[in-house]
Order: C-alpha cells, then sequence, then structure tokens
C-alpha cells in the first residue's frame, strides 16, 4: 500500500516538524500544518471503538484551529507545562492521488514546572494528508488516545 | 488532642475543628484529613444517600452490564430478564474478587474467573464448582447454601433515564431525597425522553472531591475564571438567574439565561471579559432554543454527593464523581442527546462540547484551580476558606453573588459528619 520512499521521507519529515512545533510552543504556527476545510479532533479510544461523536477537542477548519490557539495562549487558565511529542513511523494505509491515509503511534511526556516528567498521553494518530502546492498538509488528523485517564486536563494541542 | 485521635475513637464533638457557629469558615483539614475523608465514605457514599451510577440506556438489553464506582467501592449496573436495573457489588463471595474488570459488555452470567463462581443478573450465586466433592471427596460442607453467597446488591432508583443507587436499603425514596424545588429541574431535562449516549471523557483531578460539588455551587467564578463565558453572555453576573437548593441543602440548582447585552457595571474590571473577541468559527456558538428549557440557557444542577447534572446551552452531561481518597478524584463525564435530536442537534451539542470536559476551553481550568487550592490546604493545615459572599446565610437567590450554596452543603455535610 505504501506509495514510495520519497512520501514516506516526506512524511516523517512531517510529523517532525509538527511536533516540533507544538514541543516549542509555536502555537501560532500549528494551524499551518492544516487544509484551509481540515478537522482536527482529539478522542478517547473507548469513544471512537463504540462509534460514539464525542471528542476532547473538535476543531473545523483553520478558524477553529486559531480559535483554540487563542484559547489556549489567551484565556484558558492552566499550569504552565512542556509537551515533548515522540511520533512512531508513518504506516501508509492507503494512497490515493494526491490523498494518503497515513497511521503513527505517538507519545506525550508531560513535564509541569518543579514536577517529574511523566507520561501524560499516548496513542495514534490516523490521518489523512494531502499534497498541496504549499506542500503535505492535515486534511483531517484523529488523535485516538489509549489513556483512561487524563491528567487533570488537556490544555494544548496534541 | 489530634484530629485524627479524635476520629479514631468517633468521639468528634461538634465544632472541635470547626472555627464558627456558621458556614463561613471551611478548615483545610475537612479536604486533606485521611480520617474525615474516611468518614465520609461510610456516611456518605456507602450510607443513606443516592449515588448516580448511570444512565438506563448505557444497559439497553438483559445482560448488559457497565461497571462504575460509589465511593472506592466498585459496582455493576446490569439489567435483568425483566428489564429492571441492579446493582451488584464487584466483589466476588468467595476470595472477594474484583471479577469484572471491563467497564461495559453484555454477558449470560456473571462469571468469577478465579474459581468460576456463577451469578445471574440479579446477584443470585447459581452454582460454584465441586460443590458436591469430586469422588466422594472434598466440596463444600452439607449446609452450604448458595442463597447465602450472592453478590451484595444495592437499593436502585431510576428516574428520567438516570439510575442512582444505594448502599443503605433504609435510605428515601429518591424523589424525596432529592426534594421538590430541585427535582422541577431535574424532570425538566430527564422528563422520560429516551437518552442517548454520546460518549466519555474521563480525567483525575488532583483535589477533594467536594471541591468540585463547590465549584458547581460556586455562580461566583465562572463569570470571572471563564473567558469564553463572560465574552459571551453564556455566564455573566448580568444574567437573569436563580440559585435554589433543597430544604436540607444538600442538592442545587444554578439557574441562568444568556444576554446578549452587557452591562458594563458587570464587566468593568473584569479582565477575563474579552469585548472585541471574535470567533474565527463563529458555529461554536450556534445556540439554538429548545422547547423544554422553557427559558434558561443554563441549568446546572449538583446532586450530592456524587453528580453534577449539566444543561449549558446545547451541550448536556452527567458529571460523575468518584473519590479516590482524600486528595483526588476521578471526574467521568457522560454526554448524552435525545432520541428524537436531528442529525445538526447532535452535531450541535458534539461542537459546543469543546466547551466543557477536560479539554474545554471553560471547564480545563475548573479542574486546574482545584488542584492548586488542594495544594493550598495542604501547605496550611490550620487555614480556613473565606466563604461570606452574600453574607453567612443560606438561602434561595435570585442573583450570582452569593456563596450560600457552598453554606448550605457544609451545614448538611456537617449534620452527617458529625463535626
Amino acid at each position: 500500500m505504501t506509495s514510495n520512499f520519497q512520501d514516506l521521507a516526506s512524511l516523517i519529515a512531517l510529523h517532525a516538524e509538527y511536533a516540533a512545533c507544538i514541543d516549542e510552543q509555536r502555537f501560532a504556527d500549528w494551524p499551518g500544518f492544516f487544509t484551509e476545510d481540515c478537522h482536527y479532533r482529539v478522542v478517547a479510544r473507548e469513544n471512537h471503538e463504540a462509534g460514539y461523536p464525542l471528542a476532547i477537542m473538535s476543531l473545523k477548519g483553520i478558524g477553529g484551529l486559531q480559535d483554540r490557539v487563542y484559547g489556549v495562549t489567551s484565556t484558558v487558565f492552566h499550569a504552565p507545562y512542556y509537551q515533548r511529542h515522540i511520533i512512531g513511523l508513518p504506516r501508509v494505509t492507503a494512497c490515493d492521488g494526491d490523498s494518503l491515509s497515513v497511521e503513527a503511534n505517538y507519545l506525550v511526556i508531560r513535564t509541569r514546572r518543579d514536577m517529574l516528567s511523566e507520561v501524560y498521553n499516548t496513542g495514534r494518530y490516523i490521518d489523512r494528508i494531502v499534497r498541496t502546492k504549499m506542500g503535505l498538509k492535515f486534511a483531517e488528523k484523529l488523535c485516538i488516545f489509549d489513556s483512561e485517564l487524563i491528567p487533570n486536563s488537556m490544555i494544548y494541542p496534541i | 488532642m489530634t484530629l485524627t485521635s479524635q476520629l479514631t475513637r468517633g468521639e468528634v464533638e461538634p465544632g472541635a475543628i470547626w472555627p464558627n457557629a456558621d458556614f463561613s469558615r471551611v478548615p483545610s483539614k475537612v479536604y486533606t484529613d485521611p480520617d474525615i475523608y474516611s468518614r465520609e465514605l461510610d456516611r456518605i457514599f456507602y450510607g443513606r444517600h443516592w449515588n448516580y451510577v448511570g444512565l438506563e440506556a448505557e444497559v439497553p438489553e438483559a445482560g448488559n452490564f457497565k461497571r462504575t464506582a460509589i465511593g472506592e467501592r466498585s459496582v455493576i449496573m446490569i439489567r435483568n430478564r425483566q428489564g429492571e436495573i441492579n446493582v451488584l457489588e464487584n466483589r466476588c463471595a468467595h476470595r472477594a474478587m474484583r471479577f469484572c474488570q471491563e467497564k461495559f459488555g453484555k454477558v449470560k452470567t456473571l462469571v468469577c474467573p478465579y474459581h468460576q463462581w456463577n451469578y445471574n443478573y440479579d446477584g443470585k450465586l447459581l452454582g460454584v464448582p465441586f460443590q458436591r466433592g469430586v469422588r466422594g471427596n472434598g466440596g463444600m460442607p452439607e449446609d452450604f447454601r448458595l442463597e447465602d453467597h450472592g453478590l451484595p446488591t444495592l437499593k436502585v432508583a431510576r428516574r428520567g433515564g438516570l439510575v442512582f443507587a444505594s448502599f443503605d436499603n433504609d435510605v428515601e425514596p429518591l424523589e424525596d431525597y432529592i426534594g421538590p424545588a430541585v427535582l422541577a429541574y431535574f424532570d425538566r431535562t430527564f422528563n422520560g425522553r429516551k437518552l442517548v449516549v454520546q460518549g466519555y471523557s474521563r480525567q483525575r483531578i488532583p483535589g477533594n472531591w467536594k471541591l468540585m460539588m463547590e465549584n458547581i455551587k460556586d455562580p461566583y467564578h465562572p463569570g470571572l475564571l471563564h473567558t469564553w463565558f463572560v465574552t459571551f453572555g453564556l455566564w455573566r453576573a448580568d444574567n437573569q438567574s436563580q440559585l435554589v437548593m433543597d430544604e436540607r441543602g444538600r442538592h442545587a440548582c444554578m439557574i441562568s439565561t444568556r444576554s446578549e447585552v452587557v452591562d458594563p457595571e458587570v464587566t468593568k474590571g473584569v479582565t477575563s471579559f474579552r469585548r472585541n473577541m471574535k470567533l474565527n468559527d463563529p458555529s461554536l456558538l450556534d445556540i439554538v432554543q429548545e422547547e423544554w428549557w422553557n427559558g434558561p440557557t443554563v441549568c446546572m444542577t449538583t446532586v450530592f454527593p456524587s453528580v453534577i447534572l449539566q444543561q449549558q446551552v446545547n451541550s448536556l452531561s452527567t458529571r460523575q464523581i468518584i473519590p479516590v481518597g482524600p486528595d483526588k478524584f476521578d471526574f467521568v463525564w457522560t454526554h448524552f442527546g435525545f432520541e428524537n435530536d436531528s442529525d445538526e442537534m447532535t452535531e450541535r451539542r458534539m461542537h459546543q462540547a469543546n466547551l466543557f470536559g477536560p479539554g474545554g476551553l471553560v471547564s480545563a481550568d475548573d479542574g486546574e484551580v482545584i488542584e492548586f487550592s488542594q495544594q493550598g490546604f495542604e501547605q496550611d493545615q490550620d487555614f480556613t476558606t473565606m466563604c461570606e459572599l452574600g453574607g453567612t446565610e443560606i438561602g434561595n437567590a435570585d442573583h450570582m453573588v452569593t456563596e450560600t450554596l457552598i453554606r448550605g452543603m457544609y451545614r448538611y455535610w456537617r449534620e452527617v459528619m458529625d463535626i
């Protein structure tokens, strides 16, 4: 099902850039990884598997992502923390012209001020990635997390 | 004398740790002391109170079960062949195994895998392997009776699609427990329409469980802490509102109606109010008035001790409180809609859910502030809270600038805890 070696290299680079953007808290740049009419969702595995529609975050279009960024950076009170994303190798599950279906495991470590680092959230991305003139962009990004309990809150994107 | 020795002797003098005759000061130990917490489990969660266990819709058919907890005791809600719902303790009568490990499922019988003791949907022990021994050897004694070894069954009450249970058989009827004033608002949402589960969110909040009850009995904070509420009028001090309690002060409703026009007096100096904030995705606030609201756009109900019932515009959820020690609790959100909802309404409810839950633009910071309150109580055990907004009296109100509901809860808490 895999497309070609060049695609795979581009997907690895995309994930690396994506992780760096979030982990370095360049949140204003985060919507730039997505298409104009994207859909970004963070969903508990139990809801995903049971077919329930509820998400922790369900953001539509670049505008929805920008609203979240405004919320995260300007309005939602929270203890500051670092995130560190470890993203596994991409697994291309379908390739249809300029649209790639790609999955990858992820692990997010959270480090709060004065605290030990902890496994914060773990799961898998199920993405639909499209080729655009601006390079590869996420048309859909679904973060399905195994974690049964969110340690208090989830503020920043995954 | 330390508090611990007072409590283990079971002879706490009322007022020994309570600084005032009224309910306007709550001492740190109420949130931190392990003995007080242990007494809360016994007297409140395992005592004569109704605890939320779930929605009927979660167990639609005979044999469908849901595992949850009341206090720290694991329980199973299961539907039997008569369509009744039982709540059984998840603890085998043999070796105490918490045999049920899945959260949901459908079974023919409940089997403890350790020695295959086998129970029906009513918790009755159906059989044990080798009861009569093998080739004349061993087995259970002659006087062993299956009926003496069922699973503990809790008293169950259902209303409007919600299921409550109590470890105390002598608990009053659910309707009397909730009381007519709060029941009217309960029935406003849960009026017999069939509920549809839309998913779960689960978070562990490092704070005492009562802080979450207080959070939803505190109409003072939403218009200050939560930018999204203040700015878009979802909860603001100029909204027309009502605070309603049951007679004993344990349950309450905070009811309010969204205002589009802003009274400058209530936003002056409120840094969370952002006059020029505009949404890039306005569909987040695509609020559609529903007939059953009969006016109010929000009704937050606390049913002591274990559940909060949320209607905030089109977003609906139950929020279950499961304590796991004096300093933390699990908070389980069950979002739901109604059977007759259009696809657009379901989509709307889900989109508005971005405001709520562990990642909610509003609710995420409630968990955070609870965590930091708990840290403050831990660091200063001699501290007492200041809970005098609106005076020291306890009573219903038609405004938001009061902590009367919190005082009401502690009046009841002191009574049942004998502290």
